[in-house]
């Protein structure tokens, strides 16, 4: 059997696609694209919680959001682990990070201005992610969809503490209430558009579910979201953000409003402020580090030919 | 106003010297934990802002168990928040090392190395603490503070052992750190403690300094020839107690790092988070 008949059925009995497996250039390269966009995201977006863990308003807040933004980090490693299974190293990756040739996920190009906005990140942020990333536990490339099933399990601890979060807010003070109020209002729209563009619009969505790394398209998982969050804003006692929001008896969904496509655009190309604070601090890390990084392995050089 | 609610267990004229000592420890870990929580995203490599999570998770752990149990000994129902948020700098006890910020990489490491081996020696000598509560806090603590002075200890000996510039920059941390570590040999006021057993090793200085030399020997870096610290010649005697982080003597250093600390829960008297 021809390397592709042997992928193209693999991919048909929605088997796993090995590391040793042939697979398509295209395959290949869309996998390191869309893994490595996914490490870029989990390593940036520690920048935003990171920022709150000195300003952190109690010891249980602190340690949970230390551990938090620590976990954010291991799922960097491995996802940087499944990138050099395809054959690219973690160095060369963050070098295309660092030099703006690759993306991270635009929803990191928010600020996160109270403390509230910790709370809404794990509520809203992680809960879109969770929503786009269960259907990964699938992907048909395996050390993606292994790595992704460790993720979600500790997304889906961190959503539910951001959700903790807002629900003390929300029964606190009326300040905090506004707090809460506030950062609701600031993350809404960008965690809807955490999906991408609207189908009609999504250059990548038909080829990526034929190869079954995507399962649903982004208006789907959108929904999803959408269906699963308002719910819990209820609950929560805010007001969402948008004035279009209602049940649809007919579809068995919420109806919802038209997202700022240009801010979303705007993001994805990275204009502005935050996005170039957000690679100076990832690259001032990693310059400021090189001597470090150095000296570790000078000094495993040295022992490795002594021993 | 009532006077405070005693712990049936203690025995009261114990009862200032242990809350001040639980403070010392719980504000040594805190503020420390503090520094290191700035660092996270900021490290050389992914693997440290993890690891430096890590610690800095553990080290806010041992504050609050010594925070809370300070809530017990003080007994007017102050929590382990009432501790962290809702002190002054003047209040703080910890030594002033811990207070110092993070410069560079080598900095961040050799302070807390210089941390790291007197915490473990501390932990264990507490172990045998006539203290039931301090005692079983001490045995997990020393396994964690086992594993942060691994870490620590592991990169002063890369860091001096490494590249000419690396060595460098460990030498020139341990220089502008090492007067800050005359608190690390002792507490002197601690006597009752030591006498009825609850501190029972009043050597733990003496321990420090036999790992720093080994460690230093083996990272090729030098210890600074004494000068404003005691611990270069004596254990403790020397002392000063005019300037030690233990009697709230604190650098400039200290007020930016609680006002960043407690800040947002001092804008909101009596919310809860």
């Amino acid at each position: 059997m021809e390397a592709q008949d042997r992928f193209d059925a693999i991919i048909a009995a929605d088997e796993r696609i090995e590391a040793d497996d042939w697979m398509p250039d295209d395959y290949r390269s869309t996998l390191i694209r869309q893994v490595a966009q996914h490490a870029h995201s989990e390593i940036i977006g520690m920048q935003p919680e990171g920022e709150w863990i000195p300003r952190a308003p109690s010891l249980r807040r602190k340690a949970i959001l230390t551990a938090k933004v620590q976990d954010e980090a291991g799922h960097g490693l491995y996802l940087y682990g499944a990138t050099e299974t395809l054959g690219v190293e973690r160095a060369d990756l963050l070098d295309l990070l660092h030099s703006r040739k690759q993306k991270y996920s635009s929803i990191f190009n928010y600020p996160a201005l109270t403390w509230a906005d910790v709370g809404a990140i794990g509520w809203l942020v992680d809960g879109a992610a969770i929503t786009n990333q269960v259907p990964l536990c699938r992907c048909s490339y395996g050390p993606y969809g292994r790595a992704m099933v460790r993720v979600c399990k500790e997304e889906s601890f961190h959503q539910r503490q951001g959700f903790q979060i807002m629900l003390t807010l929300a029964e606190g003070t009326d300040e905090q209430k506004a707090m809460a109020q506030g950062a609701l209002d600031r993350w809404w729209w960008p965690s809807i558009m955490m999906f991408g563009p609207p189908d009609t619009e999504s250059v990548h969505n038909a080829r990526n579910m034929a190869w079954g790394i995507k399962r649903y398209t982004n208006d789907e998982l959108r929904q999803n979201f959408v269906d699963m969050t308002i719910p819990q804003a209820e609950l929560l006692g805010l007001t969402m953000p948008d004035p279009d929001l209602r049940w649809n008896e007919e579809r068995g969904h919420y109806d919802y409003g038209e997202p700022d496509w240009e801010e979303f655009m705007q993001m994805v190309r990275g204009e502005g402020e935050m996005p170039a604070q957000r690679i100076r601090v990832r690259k001032s890390a990693h310059d400021d580090g090189a001597w470090v990084r150095e000296a570790a392995e000078a000094y495993a050089q040295k022992h490795e030919a002594a021993a | 106003m009532t006077g405070p609610d005693l712990l049936p267990s203690l025995q009261p004229s114990l009862q200032p010297s242990l809350l001040t000592h639980l403070l010392r420890q719980g504000d040594r870990a805190l503020v420390l934990a503090q520094r290191l929580g700035q660092v996270i995203t900021h490290a050389p490599e992914l693997e440290e802002d993890m690891a430096i999570a890590n610690i800095s998770l553990d080290l806010i752990g041992q504050a609050r168990h010594l925070y809370t149990y300070a809530g017990e000994v003080e007994g007017l129902g102050h929590d382990e928040n009432h501790f962290a948020y809702w002190r002054s700098a003047e209040e703080f006890l910890n030594p002033q090392l811990v207070e110092q910020p993070n410069g560079d990489f080598a900095v961040t490491i050799v302070r807390q190395f210089f941390h790291d081996a007197y915490a473990l020696h501390y932990w264990e000598s507490m172990e045998a603490s006539s203290d039931a509560t301090l005692a079983a806090l001490a045995a997990r603590a020393r396994k964690e503070t086992a594993f942060h002075l691994r870490h620590s200890q592991g990169w002063v000996v890369r860091l001096g052992d490494g590249t000419d510039e690396s060595h460098r920059r460990a030498q020139l941390a341990i220089d502008s750190l090492w007067r800050f570590t005359s608190d690390l040999a002792s507490i002197p006021d601690e006597t009752e403690l030591h006498d009825s057993g609850v501190v029972p090793d009043s050597e733990v200085g003496e321990r420090w300094r036999d790992t720093v030399v080994a460690a230093l020997a083996d990272a090729t870096l030098d210890i600074p020839a004494s000068t404003s610290t005691s611990t270069g010649t004596s254990t403790g005697a020397g002392t000063d107690m005019a300037s030690s982080g233990w009697q709230g003597h604190h650098s400039s250093h200290l007020g930016p790092l609680l006002e960043e600390l407690q800040a947002l829960t001092r804008a909101h008297p009596g919310a809860e988070w």
